[in-house]
């Protein structure tokens, strides 16, 4: 007979058996060893109907198909980049897919992107061995000048996004800042100083209350209350 | 490489601002001193200054004396940058940076005489005290040369001689005897980066310097040792002026011994 372990939304950690019995399924972030299912990682374990899956907590960026994320340059090449992508694996931005202008045979392509420069960009192509291929061809996509680059935890970015973008907008607008979210964790903000120094406070608390409910009030109160000091 | 960042951390400067909300001259908070953490060392600290966290050693060994100074004792300064410290890291041989770091807290022990070296003297020409530092950074999130000269000051404040007989020494018995510290060397960076001086940078103002300078001073305001560092060339006045800063900040620090 089958057996669950855990409570929904329980803090799981990885080892731990969450579930016994052929007739519950593993999902993300579990796996199953003979009968039992185990966690793989630190996370809140979900419950939904026979499948047991984790959110996970903590952990490295893992690349995704689809994924916008922030990258640094950091190897130009005969026929393209290498992205640092804030994960274990690098990603190739190739010729083709870095602009839409035509670049002559033999180019200087320092030009384009630089050592060092940070781009939005986003993946086209991860293939089984987490070779990562992206592209500078979509809305939004860039290259980031001026500001700087702040490292949160990946797995945050979804509540630092927002429903709909929701809380980063509301931090944009409060803290008057230019702000691009990456999935792997990399964020981006330009504005004055004193109101850059709001935002990252704010995404900092954000990172640290994440698993609270009533979130979004809480940060808002947050904003309302700084933003008169400045 | 980091040519944006530094434009960027330069507009900041302008406003009189740093990355992190800190005033130019301003240290980061907590900074913590801890005495005697590890059990077998004679001496030992711990220092933290914001993140940046730095363990330093004592240890005292009995050794022969260098042929030209039989009657004085000497210290030795190892610096070890491990990786769980900083990703950019990595084991072997110490590097130029890590020597580095030894030599400018090895100067500034030694050139401010903070330890008399004739009181190290066991027998003229046969047995002498070797004072052996070793520093070991656990988080570097920048400004490890301050960290590590405060830890190390501390840690030969609290340095107590293993019990000798004359022939084998007990690490096992501690006598009450402490090593004499006659001088306290506290040793600030200053950074320059455009034409601003900052102190306490962390790890993304590390990246985008012009040149630093650390300076090493005792209690009353007299220099001991300096070490230039950075790419680009510092003017009199900016070594005036780093100098000023160095004294002023000492005074600070000096008070978390």
């Amino acid at each position: 007979m089958s057996e669950i372990n855990v409570k929904d939304k329980e803090i799981s950690v990885p080892g731990e058996t969450l579930a016994t019995g052929m007739d519950i399924l593993p999902g993300i972030g579990t796996y199953r060893n003979g009968e039992k299912i185990v966690a793989n990682r630190l996370g809140l374990a979900m419950i939904e109907g026979r499948t047991i899956k984790l959110i996970p907590l903590s952990g490295r960026y893992i690349p995704k198909t689809g994924d916008t994320i922030i990258c640094k340059v950091i190897d130009v090449g005969f026929n393209g980049w290498r992205l640092d992508t804030n994960s274990a694996y690098s990603a190739m931005l190739s010729m083709k897919d870095a602009t839409s202008e035509f670049i002559a045979r033999g180019a200087n392509l320092t030009q384009y992107y630089d050592l060092g420069d940070y781009i939005v960009c986003k993946i086209v192509n991860v293939t089984s061995q987490k070779l990562i291929d992206v592209t500078m061809k979509g809305p939004g996509l860039r290259k980031l000048k001026g500001g700087r680059v702040i490292d949160v935890n990946t797995n945050k970015v979804p509540r630092i996004i927002g429903k709909q973008g929701s809380m980063v907008m509301m931090i944009k607008e409060a803290a008057k800042c230019n702000i691009s979210v990456g999935q792997n964790g990399l964020i981006w903000i330009y504005g004055e100083p004193m109101d850059e120094l709001l935002a990252i406070q704010t995404i900092r608390k954000i990172e640290k209350e994440s698993h609270m409910s009533g979130l979004t009030e809480k940060i808002k109160e947050y904003l309302e209350e700084n933003r008169r000091k400045n | 490489m980091h040519r944006e960042l530094r434009s960027h951390i330069i507009s900041l400067l302008a406003a009189g601002i740093r990355l992190d909300g800190r005033k130019l001259a301003e240290y980061r908070e907590p900074i913590e001193v801890e005495n005697n953490i590890v059990k077998t060392a004679e001496g030992s600290a711990r220092v933290k200054i914001g993140d940046t966290e730095v363990i330093v050693g004592i240890k005292l060994e009995v050794g022969e004396p260098y042929p030209d100074t039989p009657d004085e004792g000497t210290i030795i300064v190892g610096a070890e940058l491990l990786p769980l410290s900083n990703p950019d890291f990595e084991l072997g041989p110490p590097g130029i940076q890590a020597i580095e770091l030894a030599r400018v807290v090895d100067r500034g022990i030694r050139e401010s005489k903070a330890l008399d070296f004739k009181k190290l003297c066991i027998e003229k020409g046969e047995k002498i005290w070797m004072v052996i530092i070793d520093i070991c950074p656990i988080n570097d999130a920048g400004n490890l040369f301050d960290a590590a000269s405060l830890a190390a000051l501390a840690a030969l404040k609290n340095t107590r001689y293993p019990s000798f007989d004359g022939e084998k020494v007990d690490y096992k018995v501690k006598t009450d005897k402490k090593l004499a510290l006659e001088k306290m060397p506290i040793a600030v960076t200053v950074i320059k980066i455009g034409d601003k001086f900052i102190v306490d940078p962390d790890t993304e103002e590390e990246k985008a310097i012009d040149s630093r300078l650390t300076v090493s001073s005792i209690e009353d305001g007299t220099l001991c040792a300096l070490q230039k560092g950075g790419d680009f060339p510092l003017t009199m006045e900016d070594i005036d002026k780093m100098l000023d800063i160095g004294i002023e900040k000492a005074k600070e620090l000096r008070k978390y011994l």
